[in-house]
């Protein structure tokens, strides 16, 4: 299973090499609310970025994969509260620092350089009442004292340039721009200090698909050039399959599943996944009638016992009600060590630990 | 309000050629504002549409190239600026209140967002007793209750009962987007028009609102206008559909061919752009520009400033709509016999050769960074401006 080459948009210069994690997010946990009862959006979710890989994120809305974004670069805004857990990050020479317990100075010195994130409606962050030109060098003066006015313009100049926009364009605002464009001058600023992680939250969810490969393409292009790490955020599986690493689902506040993005598409272990590769009608091969998955995504305010996914699963037993699931590598002979998957018909052990008969993986999950 | 409601006899004695309801040569443009301002923009031009009894159009585009303006001025949201609408054949332009209210009791609209298009401070009851009431008259007790009841059991809301006294705010966006339609058939309408009405809501439930609509299609035969910029969504869901960009329709034929065997250019990009994983190597690359201005769109075919393969004909003369196929239109110079046409290829190759990568930009650029980051100390506020 491990042969299977990893195939994306470009040719993925890094994934050859050893694994060495840029960030690892461990075991992190966030609540909303203060009150005695708050609401837990994530729990213990740990995931491992690897140096110049695109690990894609992909889950329906209210899931918690920006939650999880913001929660990872202390962006979080209340009343969401990191409850525990740990993100190591680790710079180009090898020194690890954890990002949640960094004091507030040097947080904001290693921000957008170590770290930079494109939000979500990214077209709308832009500052209106601003040209292009300052917003960008307002962020270099800020990282960068020493670097004059002219210097942190020209440098701008070259930003715009690296992402298709004609240098001149530094001096509009960015109501002149459409919605494309300004697009690329937020991935543009969000380079400015060439940062070692890209953090980009649904970055062309606005834009037509013409427009979103452009962008895509483009995002493809600079990691080669210049070798950041990204994770992508988006509920789009099938374009996170073209242009991510490694993938993984997130479900109701938990990863449930994370494999090579191919894997994920060919041989999905957790049935969540399966039936979310089954809710995105085709444009090529038989039309075929598709049903997409019934009920709706649990409230995680009164989030269930046991599996989060049960009441929606085609492959429901007993012991979904009450054991839950943790991410183990799937009960398929010959699958990716590596993989990982949260479901209790992979994982008999835990299964018969909850005192009921372990049933086997179904057919669907585990093809070869 | 004493709309003739139940006149789906109508559609059946008209013969099934006639469409339910057709647009001729509709226009909108909307003044551009500013003193003694002349400019316009052209939202729609020229776009024929006809919408048949039991089948589904889909109108697919960009943002921005007219597509939701097609369903409001089908709606009778907004007056045309130049041509048709007609109703079972006949000129439908509502003069009146009355006569608008009988013209929306035949064609109700679905909008995008349910989490906007229903009332937050009333309940399910409230808002569907509202749409019974206006359309079929003054029904009361029982009769509204099973009224009530029949419609929530027509868009699967089941048990009913759980339901009906919700608010909207307690119930899922695929729920809500029930309800709305719901809304919608308590008119009895003949035409729905969907704009979009999927795109906002969880990609696990978006398949469950379309399968709805089309058994809404097929039990109660009502003509649908879906609107997308999901073109998959079109071939799963749409018998016929026509591909839109900058307020004119360019191709249009049925969903299988369009999609599969797309003859515009700009529907060739479009296709070959969606994200495919089977297929990663038949994708567009390397496409560039955008959609024109509105305001001032480009002489000629209006997708020709993208076109990999436009003549000085395509820049100076509008194409109009060519046949080519079975029911199949397309409006591109290539298709026509005159000389000087351009010479169609496959916007695979054309689109293929990513353009040339500047790296000396990029390495000059870091040297200077890299010179002055090493007096960077502190952080200054910058980072927040950003959220």
């Amino acid at each position: 299973m491990s042969a299977v080459p990893t195939r994306s948009v470009w040719t993925p210069g890094q994934v050859g090499r050893v694994a060495e994690p840029v960030l690892e997010i461990k075991n992190l946990s966030v609540d909303y609310g203060f009150d005695a009862n708050p609401t837990h959006v994530l729990r213990d979710v740990s995931l491992t970025l690897n140096r110049g890989e695109v690990l894609g994120l992909a889950g329906e809305s209210g899931c918690g994969k920006s939650t999880l974004a913001y929660a990872a670069t202390r962006l979080l805004p209340p009343p969401g509260m990191i409850t525990g857990g740990e993100v190591i990050f680790t710079d180009r020479s090898g020194d690890q620092v954890d990002v949640l317990s960094q004091s507030d100075q040097d947080l904001r010195a290693s921000r957008w350089q170590d770290m930079a994130i494109v939000f979500q409606g990214a077209m709308n962050s832009l500052n209106p009442v601003h040209r292009v030109g300052r917003q960008i060098s307002d962020a270099l003066l800020a990282h960068l004292p020493n670097m004059t006015k002219k210097q942190a313009m020209e440098r701008s100049a070259d930003l715009l340039d690296m992402v298709g926009i004609s240098p001149d364009r530094l001096r509009s605002y960015p109501h002149q721009l459409s919605g494309g464009m300004r697009q690329r001058v937020m991935i543009a600023m969000a380079l400015a200090l060439d940062p070692q992680v890209l953090i980009m939250d649904e970055p062309t969810t606005a834009l037509d698909v013409v427009m979103q490969r452009q962008i895509v393409e483009q995002i493809a292009e600079l990691r080669d050039r210049l070798g950041f790490s990204v994770i992508f955020i988006t509920h789009d599986v099938s374009l996170l399959i073209e242009i991510a690493d490694r993938i993984a689902i997130m479900y109701a506040g938990e990863i449930v599943e994370e494999a090579a993005a191919q894997d994920v598409y060919r041989r999905p272990r957790h049935p969540y996944s399966d039936a979310l590769l089954h809710s995105f009608p085709p444009l090529r091969g038989p039309r075929r009638e598709l049903g997409g998955i019934p009920g709706s995504p649990p409230d995680l305010a009164n989030r269930p016992t046991g599996c989060p996914f049960r009441d929606r699963c085609a492959h429901v037993f007993d012991a979904c009600a009450t054991v839950h699931p943790e991410l183990v590598t799937p009960a398929v002979p010959g699958d990716d060590p590596r993989r990982q998957v949260a479901c209790l018909r992979h994982d008999p052990a835990r299964v018969a630990a909850g005192g009921y008969e372990p049933v086997s993986v179904p057919l669907e999950l585990s093809i070869r | 309000m004493t709309a003739p409601t139940h006149d789906r006899g109508d559609g059946a004695v008209a013969s099934a050629e006639t469409p339910v309801l057709q647009a001729v040569r509709m226009r909108k443009h909307f003044p551009v504002r500013g003193f003694r301002s002349k400019k316009v923009v052209h939202a729609v031009d020229d776009v024929d549409l006809e919408l048949y009894r039991g089948r589904v159009v889909a109108l697919v585009g960009e943002s921005g190239s007219g597509k939701s303006t097609i369903a409001r001025l089908l709606a009778q949201l907004m007056h045309v600026t130049d041509g048709q609408i007609l109703l079972h054949g006949e000129d439908a332009t509502t003069k009146s209140r009355a006569g608008f209210r009988r013209y929306v009791s035949k064609v109700q609209m679905i909008f995008q967002d349910p989490f906007a298009s229903l009332n937050p401070v009333h309940t399910v009851r409230y808002t569907l007793t509202r749409s019974v009431k206006i359309h079929r008259g003054r029904l009361r007790g029982d009769e509204l209750e099973k009224a009530l009841d029949e419609l929530l059991d027509r868009v699967n809301l089941r048990p009913t009962a759980r339901y009906i006294d919700k608010f909207p705010h307690e119930l899922s966006g695929g729920q809500r987007q029930r309800v709305a339609i719901a809304r919608a058939l308590a008119a009895n309408p003949e035409v729905l028009l969907a704009d979009e009405p999927i795109s906002m809501l969880d990609v696990s439930i978006r398949l469950g609102i379309l399968n709805l609509l089309r058994d809404l299609r097929d039990r109660l035969q009502i003509a649908i206008l879906y609107i997308t910029h999901d073109i998959a969504s079109a071939r799963y869901f749409a018998d016929r559909t026509m591909v839109m960009y900058a307020g004119r329709v360019v191709e249009s034929g049925d969903s299988e061919s369009v999609t599969q065997d797309p003859k515009h250019p700009y529907t060739q990009l479009l296709v070959r752009s969606a994200p495919d994983p089977d297929d990663l190597d038949a994708r567009a690359r390397g496409a560039r520009g955008e959609a024109p201005s509105l305001v001032t769109p480009p002489d000629g075919c209006r997708f020709n400033p993208r076109c990999p393969f436009a003549t000085e004909m395509c820049r100076v003369e509008l194409p109009p709509l060519f046949d080519v196929g079975v029911g199949r239109k397309a409006a591109c110079w290539g298709y026509s016999e005159r000389p000087g046409r351009p010479r169609l290829g496959s916007v695979l190759d054309a689109y293929g050769q990513r353009p040339p990568i500047d790296v000396n930009v990029v390495v000059r650029a870091d040297a200077d960074l890299a010179a002055a980051a090493d007096a960077a100390a502190t952080g200054t506020p910058g980072q927040e401006d950003l959220r």
